[in-house]
């Protein structure tokens, strides 16, 4: 069954490994919307120019990963919205939530996606110190921000309204806590990218991985308005 | 120090589990003594364990997947030797351990044979198929590798350290929570699944990116072979499903270990909602594990009947559109759980239009042996197989679909018999058609096609006599998951359903010869071209087995079965294509971080299993550092220089000139 073949000759093309992009598109088709005309386009990333350049892969890979999580915490809303009125007798959100310190939650957190923007501008800027402030600066807001969720969970399961007294409140610590472990992970993380900076400067496989952890912190803010919104503002509203 | 880990959790005072375990810690030992002794234990670390190579890591997928359909059809053949025996008697196996049994069996099957059987093939083809040297994240496809190995392990631990769950497969509550299942059991499916979860839902990114940003130079969408198209619908589905899986496990966990209340009878729980939830992920699920099934059909029906594949265009439409739907059609799975007639008329509508791309895949398989020259290999007879098995499957899906006639089968070994049906009859048949198609690219070797038919044929047979007899007990009012029964008209149809056991036995132990007998002749065996079957993707055009690069230089694909065209062109002008230019090649080196995490990731789902605190902590901070020290390195990439390249393609360009000329003298 050993049938006749013949082994490769294509033009040698760039390696993609070590590529940093490919050549640029013959035409502006990066669709192929024109029917044929992009099919043979040099374009990478769109598959027809060869795999793409490594920071792209990679920056690509991690939304997919933000878009799993964002799934993740999708059910995590479909259970609140479930549980949100089987309050077995207890508290209901209206009598338990605290605007002023969500509302200050919410500044720390939205502030500190600002210092983090910051953070990346200085690491395109390549300025070391610039980046470690601004790192440092959102590290110190991300704390404040669950200082302050910390303290609202100690006061709730103080005067009684832990997680055990009833689904609805099993369900808002389960959501607002997995957003907070988030925000904890991502923390552990910046300290690592700093150290990493510092250790080893703004090497490209560093560069790419604080992208992602910028893209990870950003997509935590995300999370927090639908937390704000769905969890405080509609709770204390009903 | 220990939680809640004592002496009492081993059982002691059952037999069966405590001599399994034995004998299986024993071939372990042996083996692992074996290997130490024997000098290979350098060799296994370098080259496997440590490896991030997409090839190897696939191959370890489909070993794992092989060893553990082992156990899991221990487990199904115990189940029809009780049946068979247990009519107006106890049989042998207590109802506390027969339910450790079904539940282990479907767990195991479903996480730990059908899924790595299937995430290995993937790994093994995708990049080879797409013309690129790897997976876009190597090191963290080895994660995903040892992690899923964790979750089997964890599995295989509860059948001698504690047990395993009672609940089914799936651990529904309020039965699940801790006031009705108070053992380590639950917790022991919960952890293994939480930690594979991860692994699966990491190898969903790793393969989207993969396929979505690295292809060959002029591989367009429309230009992929089907199996791409296939395992890219199924990890578009692990991206969206997996993490419902992860979020709903951990809510039973925080039932189950802080008491609180999503799922409870009391404090306003709601049961209901696992349910929604548990399957919104559980039914994509089942697409997860049969799309790439039809991505190998697809591929060894168009290579063994010598044609490209008949309506790929209308091939890529029905594996999206099946893609769509699986998310439309989970509430099938509880129509008698008091959604009411309207949501249940929707559903069930929903889950009938499913057969229609389906119907549209089999036409097109169909169409595609129309007219050629059908080779009867044994990887067409599983795909022939699979056609009038899985189709039979559909249809009594289909019929399960109507909400009314569900009302009369649910919960009966109907169902049973439907699932497996399509399982077997679709996902393991496509794993085998696989593992035998694409075997010689992975060891350089065919497997012995005699004994691969004559497997092929007792799991044939065998499936019918075993699940044929359940469609007609299932109808005559049978329920599954009984230990015992007295209904005299079941009798001789259980026994049947053990004499089709016995037959898949007969098959199993087809493959295993087959295996033996293929390694000892692999000389007669060998694969020297890299071409067995005369293929058209991209795959075969390089040595069987392919060097760790995969391609001496990246493919320029000019359309579909751009290989095919390629041998034409050889074919007609009597040589091979002109020698190109090689380059130096960087791949990237091996690394123990995911044998290290997986390690870890053990020591934390044993612990928290066994309320060990101190432990979990410790591998929690041991899985961090691990992190840390991976990404300090400093050099992920080490260099095949051109010389060496050129040299390892020169072989396989010498071995395919030389069958061109036998072709020639041939003609």
């Amino acid at each position: 069954m050993s049938s006749t073949t013949s082994a490769f000759a294509g033009p040698g093309r760039r390696d993609p490994a070590g590529g940093a992009g490919g050549k640029p598109p013959a035409k502006h088709d990066p669709y192929g919307l024109g029917r044929d005309a992009g099919r043979d386009s040099e374009a990478t990333g769109h598959g027809s120019g060869g795999p793409s350049p490594k920071y792209i892969v990679v920056g690509y890979g991690f939304w997919i990963f933000i878009l799993s999580d964002f799934i993740t915490f999708a059910t995590l809303f479909a259970a609140y919205a479930v549980l949100k009125d089987a309050t077995a007798g207890g508290p209901a959100g209206a009598a338990l939530f605290d605007r002023g310190g969500v509302a200050l939650e919410t500044v720390c957190l939205l502030l500190s996606s600002f210092t983090c923007g910051m953070a990346t501008l200085a690491m395109r800027a390549r300025s070391v110190r610039w980046f470690q402030i601004a790192m440092a600066a959102t590290a110190v807001l991300g704390l404040a921000f669950l200082g302050l969720e910390v303290h609202e969970f100690a006061g709730l399961v103080a005067e009684g309204a832990g997680p055990s007294r009833s689904a609805f409140l099993s369900a808002f610590f389960t959501l607002v806590g997995c957003h907070g472990l988030h925000v904890s992970v991502g923390m552990l993380w910046l300290g690592t990218m700093m150290a990493q900076v510092w250790a080893k400067g703004f090497r490209d496989d560093i560069v790419r991985r604080t992208s992602c952890w910028a893209l990870f912190w950003h997509a935590l803010d995300i999370v927090w308005v639908g937390v704000f919104t769905v969890v405080y503002l509609m709770g204390v509203s009903a | 120090m220990l939680g809640k880990l004592t002496l009492a959790a081993i059982p002691l005072d059952q037999p069966i589990p405590l001599a399994a375990g034995g004998v299986v810690g024993l071939i372990i030992l042996g083996v692992l003594g074996w290997v130490v002794f024997a000098g290979h234990l350098p060799y296994l670390w370098k080259e496997w364990i440590t490896s991030v190579d997409h090839k190897k890591v696939g191959m370890m997928y489909v070993l794992m997947a092989l060893v553990m359909l082992l156990r899991g059809f221990t487990d199904a053949i115990m189940m029809r030797t009780q049946q068979a025996l247990a009519f107006n008697a106890p049989g042998y196996l207590p109802p506390d351990h027969y339910n450790q049994i079904f539940s282990a069996h479907g767990t195991l099957m479903i996480f730990f044979v059908a899924m790595p059987f299937m995430i290995g093939l993937m790994n093994f083809v995708l990049p080879l198929q797409l013309g690129v040297r790897d997976v876009a994240f190597p090191t963290l496809n080895s994660v995903s590798f040892w992690l899923t190995a964790t979750g089997a392990l964890l599995v295989n631990v509860s059948l001698v350290v504690g047990e395993f769950q009672k609940t089914g497969w799936i651990p529904y509550p309020p039965l699940s929570e801790l006031t009705y299942s108070p053992g380590v059991g639950v917790d022991y499916w919960l952890w293994s699944l939480e930690i594979s979860g991860i692994g699966t839902l990491m190898t969903g990114i790793n393969f989207v990116t993969t396929i979505l940003k690295m292809r060959a130079p002029g591989m367009g969408y429309l230009r992929m072979p089907m199996f791409c198209w296939t395992a890219l619908a199924t990890n578009l589905l692990i991206v969206a499903a997996f993490p419902i899986l992860t979020a709903v496990s951990a809510m039973l966990i925080l039932d189950r270990y802080l008491d609180f209340h999503f799922f409870t009878d009391t404090m306003g729980g709601n049961s209901m909602l696992f349910m929604s939830l548990i399957w919104a992920w559980g039914h994509p699920e089942v697409y997860i594990l049969i799309l790439p099934a039809f991505g190998v059909f697809s591929e060894v029906v168009s290579t063994f009947s010598g044609k490209p594949l008949f309506g790929y265009r209308s091939m890529v439409m029905a594996t999206m559109a099946i893609c769509l739907l699986a998310f439309m059609v989970w509430l099938h799975h509880f129509f008698t759980m008091g959604a009411g007639a309207d949501v249940n008329g929707v559903f069930g509508i929903m889950s009938m239009i499913i057969a229609v791309p389906t119907g549209v895949k089999v036409f097109n398989w169909l169409f595609t042996m129309y007219g050629g020259r059908v080779r009867m290999t044994a990887a067409m007879l599983w795909s022939i197989g699979f056609m009038l098995t899985f189709v039979v499957g559909g249809m009594t899906g289909v019929l399960l679909a109507v909400p009314p006639a569900d009302f009369v089968l649910h919960n009966s070994v109907f169902l049973v018999a439907h699932f497996h049906n399509v399982i077997i009859g679709g996902v393991l048949f496509g794993a085998f058609a696989g593992y035998t198609y694409w075997f010689p690219k992975a060891t350089g070797f065919r497997l012995h096609e005699g004994w691969g038919k004559a497997s092929f044929w007792c799991w044939q047979i065998g499936f019918w006599l075993a699940f044929g007899p359940l469609y007609i007990t299932g109808l005559d009012g049978m329920t599954r998951r009984l230990q015992h029964y007295d209904v005299p008209e079941w009798r001789p149809w259980l026994l049947i359903a053990l004499v089709g056991a016995l037959t898949i036995l007969a098959g199993i132990g087809c493959q295993i010869i087959q295996l033996v007998v293929s390694i000892r002749n692999r000389h007669e065996l060998r694969d020297l071209t890299g071409d067995p079957w005369d293929g058209r993707s991209l795959e075969w055009s390089m040595a069987s087995p392919p060097p760790v690069f995969n391609y001496a230089v990246l493919p320029d694909v000019h359309g579909e079965e751009p290989y095919w065209s390629i041998k034409e062109t050889a074919r007609g002008q009597q040589h091979l294509a002109d020698l190109p230019n090689y380059e130096a090649i960087e791949v990237p080196r091996n690394s123990p971080t995911g044998f290290v995490c997986a390690f870890f990731a053990t020591l934390i789902g044993f612990a928290m299993i066994w309320h060990i605190w101190w432990l979990a902590i410790a591998g929690l901070v041991g899985a961090y550092a691990t992190f840390v020290v991976f990404a300090w390195r400093d050099r992920t990439e080490y260099e095949i220089p051109a010389a060496t390249v050129a040299a390892i393609d020169a072989r396989n360009r010498q071995a395919r000139s030389q069958a061109l000329k036998e072709l020639e003298t041939a003609s």
